[in-house]
């Protein structure tokens, strides 16, 4: 579904210095996998997430998405994003639109659903998650954890082939964590293909069909999550599993 | 002559009132006119001066950045009412003066909002544009459905002030030959050859107006903030 080849990612800082921080990433991704990307911070994990979509435009390589390179200025990528969903750390929701106005925006904007359509997805989805109550609601009258539930949903509005989630639990409070990994399990076990990034070793090795552990811009082992957290054979990864779990 | 009568002869007799009914319409007419076209413009402008400093650098883009900023400059470094002057006694010769008003007002308004819309869409956080962008929207319907509304409630305030200066430096009209508020107060001093109350009533409309206004204005930024809510 997904193949990457060589992605590299290159970033200039306002001074002209280049920091490489994606030295070539080979990946296959195949439909329903659930991938779960580990890695110290600063390793280029978020980035090669964001590459994906192509929220960052690698600088080297190339991206396939379904058949289709995505990295070509020839691409419509407007239409490309459509059938990914992104979920951020920072949720990103509208704030001067309701919940409901949120989640329906893009599938009625992108003319995919008339509004009634959108809106009675809306609440199935909604009621999906436990927040059906919170349709006319604000984004700042709730709660982080509700806040990322719902930043699914609007991705999930769009039925997208594959959801790739950015440390969606890093900036909520703990309690609040569970709530989140449940939606994203739940999403997991419809066979919706994941991407995520997370700190959430438990959650990595009870979820996800492949880990990949990323440091310094390359994957440095991948391995089904038994045998990558109990046998890790990289000393780098060795080492980083020995101060995270 | 006492104070009663004064205002007798300047209000009513020959119905002098009516003046000032007409000045106040041409001054609202101005206002309103140069503020939309103001909005519209200065929104836009903003719009170029933003996709150039996140990096769009195209040769349409250069062009049109180094429009907006001769633009930018020009307008804020020369006083309104020459660029008014200007306007209707160079560039528009054979223009009616209201229109000539409003186009000269509103190019005017346009650099003042221009600036403030800017920093507005700046104070959006980027990880909105990422969302919206993410959902498979274009840039475009990121600019108008997401950021472009939140910028604006932003900078509601500081636009609402521009809207506020706009309506008393329109008493410059009187240059091109228009009747404004300002110029009726004036048409009825040479008709009485008394200046203090038809001066004192022309201060006062503008002071009703700008009170008003302020009022309204107040209303409409707390129903902006009904998504604050917590």
């Amino acid at each position: 579904m997904i193949i990457v080849k060589n992605l590299q990612k290159t970033f200039q800082t306002a001074t002209g210095e280049k920091i490489q921080v994606l030295r070539g990433i080979d990946i296959h991704i195949e439909k329903g996998e659930k991938i779960a990307v580990i890695g110290p911070s600063g390793s280029g994990k978020s980035t090669f997430l964001r590459c994906l979509n192509l929220l960052e435009q690698p600088t080297g390589g190339e991206i396939f998405f379904e058949g289709q390179q995505i990295n070509d200025s020839k691409v419509d990528i407007d239409k490309l994003r459509a059938q990914m969903g992104m979920v951020f750390q920072h949720f990103n929701l509208f704030p001067h639109l309701s919940v409901k106005r949120n989640i329906t925006l893009a599938p009625t904007l992108l003319k995919l659903k008339s509004q009634e359509e959108a809106d009675e997805e809306a609440i199935r989805l909604l009621e999906r998650v436990g927040l059906s109550d919170k349709a006319d609601a604000y984004p700042n009258q709730l709660a982080g954890g509700q806040k990322q539930r719902i930043a699914i949903v609007r991705s999930l509005a769009m039925n997208p082939k594959v959801m790739l989630f950015d440390e969606p639990t890093s900036a909520l409070d703990p309690e609040m964590v569970g709530e989140v990994l449940d939606v994203i399990k739940e999403l997991a076990d419809d066979g919706m293909t994941l991407v995520i990034v997370t700190h959430e070793m438990g959650f990595a090795r009870e979820v996800a069909s492949r880990v990949i552990f990323i440091d310094e811009g390359k994957i440095q082992e991948e391995n089904e999550p038994e045998e990558f957290f109990t046998h890790p054979k990289n000393p780098r990864l060795q080492d980083f599993l020995s101060k995270v779990l | 002559m006492n104070f009663i009568n004064k205002i007798q002869e300047t209000l009513l007799t020959d119905q002098r009132y009516l003046y000032l009914f007409d000045g106040l319409k041409n001054t609202v007419i101005i206002t309103v006119c140069a503020l939309i076209l103001g909005v519209i413009l200065g929104t836009l402008l903003a719009i170029i001066r933003v996709n150039y400093q996140n990096g769009a650098r195209g040769a349409v883009m250069q062009i049109l950045n180094a429009i907006a900023g001769l633009y930018l400059t020009v307008i804020r470094g020369t006083p309104i009412m020459v660029q008014l002057m200007i306007m209707y006694y160079v560039i528009w010769q054979s223009g009616e003066p209201i229109p000539v008003a409003i186009v000269s007002f509103g190019i005017n308004s346009a650099a003042y909002v221009a600036e403030v819309i800017r920093s507005g869409i700046q104070s959006v956080d980027k990880g909105q544009t990422e969302a919206g962008r993410s959902l498979g929207l274009s840039s475009r319907q990121t600019m108008v459905r997401i950021i472009l509304p939140q910028a604006f409630k932003n900078v509601a305030p500081a636009i609402f002030n521009e809207f506020i200066a706009l309506v008393k430096e329109t008493s410059v009209a009187g240059y091109v030959g228009i009747q404004d508020l300002t110029k009726s107060g004036d048409i009825i001093r040479s008709q009485t050859y008394d200046a203090v109350t038809p001066l004192l009533f022309v201060a006062l409309v503008y002071l009703v107006i700008v009170i008003g206004l302020t009022q309204i204005l107040g209303i409409i930024e707390r129903r902006l903030a009904v998504s604050d809510h917590r």
